[in-house]
């Protein structure tokens, strides 16, 4: 099992934490119930170890579940070892995008890095479908270092699906990120587009 | 006329029966309270903003600007987690330690100045939002707080006095449990320091575990302090580091503010953001994961036990637990900084990813403990505090899971910082998980702190305890679900993006609303006018204590000045 993209992971989510949230009201419904019972009886007996080892088996293998099955898990912590076919790298500044490309197109499959500085406040990258669900995002954080350059923030992304993605920051920094009436003005709408893929997703 | 009659003066309520502890206990629950209808409100206002410009929305245009919602967003967690958690918290604990220990309360004039202080801390960074419009998010990340091309320098210099109040009243509040905690008078009086300190970190549960193994007997048969003063002596220890770390980043910001009025503006890049972020979430995250669930274990202990009239199963494991919870509250922090990509790998996954997740450990077995020790007792009558302890673990059961799930790599990359965040995690921990934890609390300690004050309608208390359930979870669901569909938690919506879920989540936290305005009804009418203000005034009765016949304040007592 492996999720090719985030829409994949959040709907795999949403029925897995649906069913736990159900069970979970469940048990403690049938318990309470229970509890006013002279006669009611265990179904099953939870032995304590056995309680113990489902919490650190669950803790635990949340994680080794992640990182078998979310490609971009491996990626993010062996980033600077991993030669992108295609790097953008762009500054905010004063909830402006600076130097930031129209529109990029990306073939399916192609590994690319986003690079962004930010030259005053706390931001964030955030890629999104047309439907509004997340593809990913990252903090932006500002700052330089010794020489004066400015800190990086960067993070490797693999498209294998066909889309047209907006972009906007994730972070809060301030109210002038929006218009009066309300308007997110550091929305670029359909800054990435992504072609090659089958309909299905993968390459071609 | 006798409904008229019950409003003035309740059931059976007399403010003038009541001692200074009970009175001091009550003062900050009836603020905290107060605050937590603001915070309702708020909340109910942000909510039908998200929801967006639509027919029969009765929001006025000025409540969609960005100033004016920010503004509300600032002081919403301020309000609802110092102004009402804290105070709720911290009158309980004010009771039960001296209940619990068996002593005299150490100062009472300290416990008013707490309550007072925190009340106008409180206050004040709401007013700073409110008249200023002050907005940097409780998250205070660097340098927005002192960017005064967006906020105004008054507004954030009265903002960080308010919130350096709250941190100072939390300091008074600690030092007032911990000395009553090591007051050497009455059931204390033969205990050494490094006992009662052993007792306190639940060392001598874990020695006891130890010696059990080994086949050795106990290292103590009757711990130095009861189980429930062990957590309120655990999460107090985070607390005081939470304090420290928020005043600290307050003074940093208000020297920052001083310099920019009086027109020589410091630089803001002398202070590395990501430096700060780890400084500043390291205290913050104490108060969710060291306090919380510190606090909140140590409720469900007591509760379990004073429902049940029974000891509470695996005592010693739950002693050495909250040992272990001082050394997991300390070290997770990262969690919160998994989208920081100038974050070290390694902190990621050893702070944010592993140690977080003994969380679930923790709580699952503070869980296991309450759970076991209800069931051993049974059968119980559905009282309003089972009803409510049975909502807490509910709560807890949802949002400890919810947490952990983001606390992972590869879900925190589409779920930081979005709505499945601050509903499906932080409003149900809050709302369903903590708060019934402290209504539960509340409705045991009742009878205790009011004299056996009648309660006006167990209807209403019902009515209240549905509400705020269904309201509590739904909300929290629906928000979690518009943040699996890409809602940030710190955006403005104004065009209903994320609409129909914004609809339910308003309509369930209308319930919520309307859950507290049934409590506060059912409370004044069972108090009365009269007697709630009369909570306000002086006690005639100036015993520190409750039910003990021996009364000396710790801090007149000879023996403790030694």
């Amino acid at each position: 099992m492996t999720f090719t993209n985030s829409a994949e992971l959040l709907s795999f989510h949403w029925v897995a934490y649906s069913i736990y949230a159900a069970m979970i009201i469940s048990v403690v419904a049938w318990f309470g119930y229970n509890l006013t019972k002279k006669d009611a009886k265990s179904v099953f007996r939870i032995p304590f170890y056995w309680y113990m080892a489902f919490l650190v088996a669950g803790g635990v293998g949340h994680h080794i579940f992640t990182y078998n099955t979310i490609p971009w898990v491996s990626q993010d912590i062996d980033r600077h070892n991993i030669k992108p076919d295609a790097k953008y790298e762009f500054e905010i500044k004063n909830h402006k995008w600076l130097g930031l490309p129209k529109q990029i197109v990306i073939q399916c499959g192609q590994t690319v890095e986003f690079d962004v500085h930010s030259r005053d406040l706390v931001y964030g990258f955030g890629l999104f479908r047309q439907d509004g669900s997340m593809v990913m995002q990252m903090q932006v954080n500002p700052g330089t270092d010794v020489n004066g350059i400015l800190d990086s923030n960067d993070i490797l992304w693999t498209f294998n699906h066909n889309g047209v993605f907006d972009l906007t920051s994730t972070e809060y920094s301030g109210p002038r990120q929006y218009s009066e009436d309300g308007k997110d003005l550091m929305l670029v709408k359909d800054f990435v587009k992504v072609v090659g893929c089958k309909d299905n997703g993968g390459i071609q | 006329m006798s409904y008229i009659n019950t409003l003035i003066n309740g059931t059976n309520f007399d403010h003038k029966g009541l001692n200074a502890l009970q009175k001091v206990t009550l003062r900050p629950v009836v603020m905290a309270f107060l605050f937590y209808g603001l915070v309702a409100l708020e909340g109910m206002i942000m909510r039908m903003v998200e929801v967006g410009h639509v027919p029969l929305n009765p929001l006025p245009e000025q409540f969609f600007h960005p100033e004016h919602f920010f503004s509300i967003m600032t002081v919403h967690p301020i309000v609802g987690i110092f102004g009402s958690t804290y105070q709720l918290v911290f009158g309980a604990f004010t009771f039960l330690v001296p209940y619990l220990t068996k002593k005299p309360l150490y100062s009472v004039k300290l416990a008013n100045w707490t309550w007072i202080l925190i009340t106008l801390g409180t206050a004040l960074a709401w007013i700073a939002a409110f008249v200023w419009q002050y907005a940097p998010l409780y998250t205070l990340y660097w340098p927005l707080p002192a960017d005064t091309h967006q906020f105004n320098v008054i507004g954030g210099i009265v903002f960080i006095l308010g919130v350096a109040l709250i941190m100072v009243g939390t300091l008074g509040f600690i030092y007032n449990i911990y000395a009553t905690i090591f007051a050497r008078v009455g059931i204390h009086k033969n205990k050494t320091t490094k006992e009662l300190l052993i007792s306190g970190f639940g060392i001598d549960g874990f020695l006891n575990l130890i010696n059990k193994l080994r086949g050795k007997q106990p290292y103590t048969k009757e711990p130095a302090l009861a189980l429930p003063v062990v957590a309120i002596f655990r999460g107090t220890v985070d607390t005081f580091l939470d304090a420290l770390v928020i005043l600290g980043a307050g003074i940093l910001i208000l020297v920052y503010l001083v310099f920019d009025a009086s027109g020589h503006a410091l630089d803001v890049t002398a202070i590395d953001a990501l430096l700060y972020k780890n400084f500043f979430w390291w205290g913050l995250d104490l108060v969710a994961d060291g306090l919380v669930l510190i606090y909140v274990a140590g409720s469900w202990y007591l509760l379990a036990t004073l429902i049940t009239g029974q000891k509470l199963f695996m005592e010693n494991v739950a002693r050495a637990a909250l040992m272990l919870e001082l050394l997991v509250s300390w070290m997770v922090w990262s969690h919160h900084l998994l989208g920081d990509q100038g974050q070290p790998e390694m902190m990621k996954l050893i702070s944010g990813e592993m140690v977080t997740a003994f969380e679930l450990l923790t709580q699952g077995l503070a869980l296991f403990i309450t759970l076991v020790t209800l069931w051993k007792a049974r059968p119980l009558k559905m009282t309003m505090e089972l009803k409510y302890l049975l909502g807490g673990l509910v709560g807890f059961g949802l949002a400890v899971p919810a947490a952990i799930i983001q606390a992972d790599m590869g879900m925190n990359r589409v779920l930081h910082n979005t709505q499945w965040i601050i509903g499906a995690h932080v409003h149900i921990a809050l709302i369903v998980g903590l708060y019934m934890t402290l209504y539960s609390a509340l409705y045991v300690l009742w009878p205790l702190v009011t004299n056996n004050t009648k309660l006006y309608s167990h209807k209403l208390a019902n009515t209240h305890f549905w509400l705020h359930l269904i309201g509590g979870i739904g909300m929290g669901a629906f928000m979690g679900m518009a943040g699996l569909d890409g809602m940030l938690r710190r955006h403005l919506y104004v065009d209903g993006q994320f609409n129909p879920d914004m609809i339910f989540a308003a309509i369930f936290g209308t319930m919520l609303l309307v859950a507290w305005a049934v409590f506060l009804y059912n409370i004044i009418m069972s108090v009365g006018i009269k007697g709630l203000i009369g909570i306000f005034l002086p006690a005639k009765d100036a015993t520190a204590s409750y039910g003990i016949e021996e009364e000396l304040e710790p801090a007149d007592d000879p023996a403790f000045a030694q």
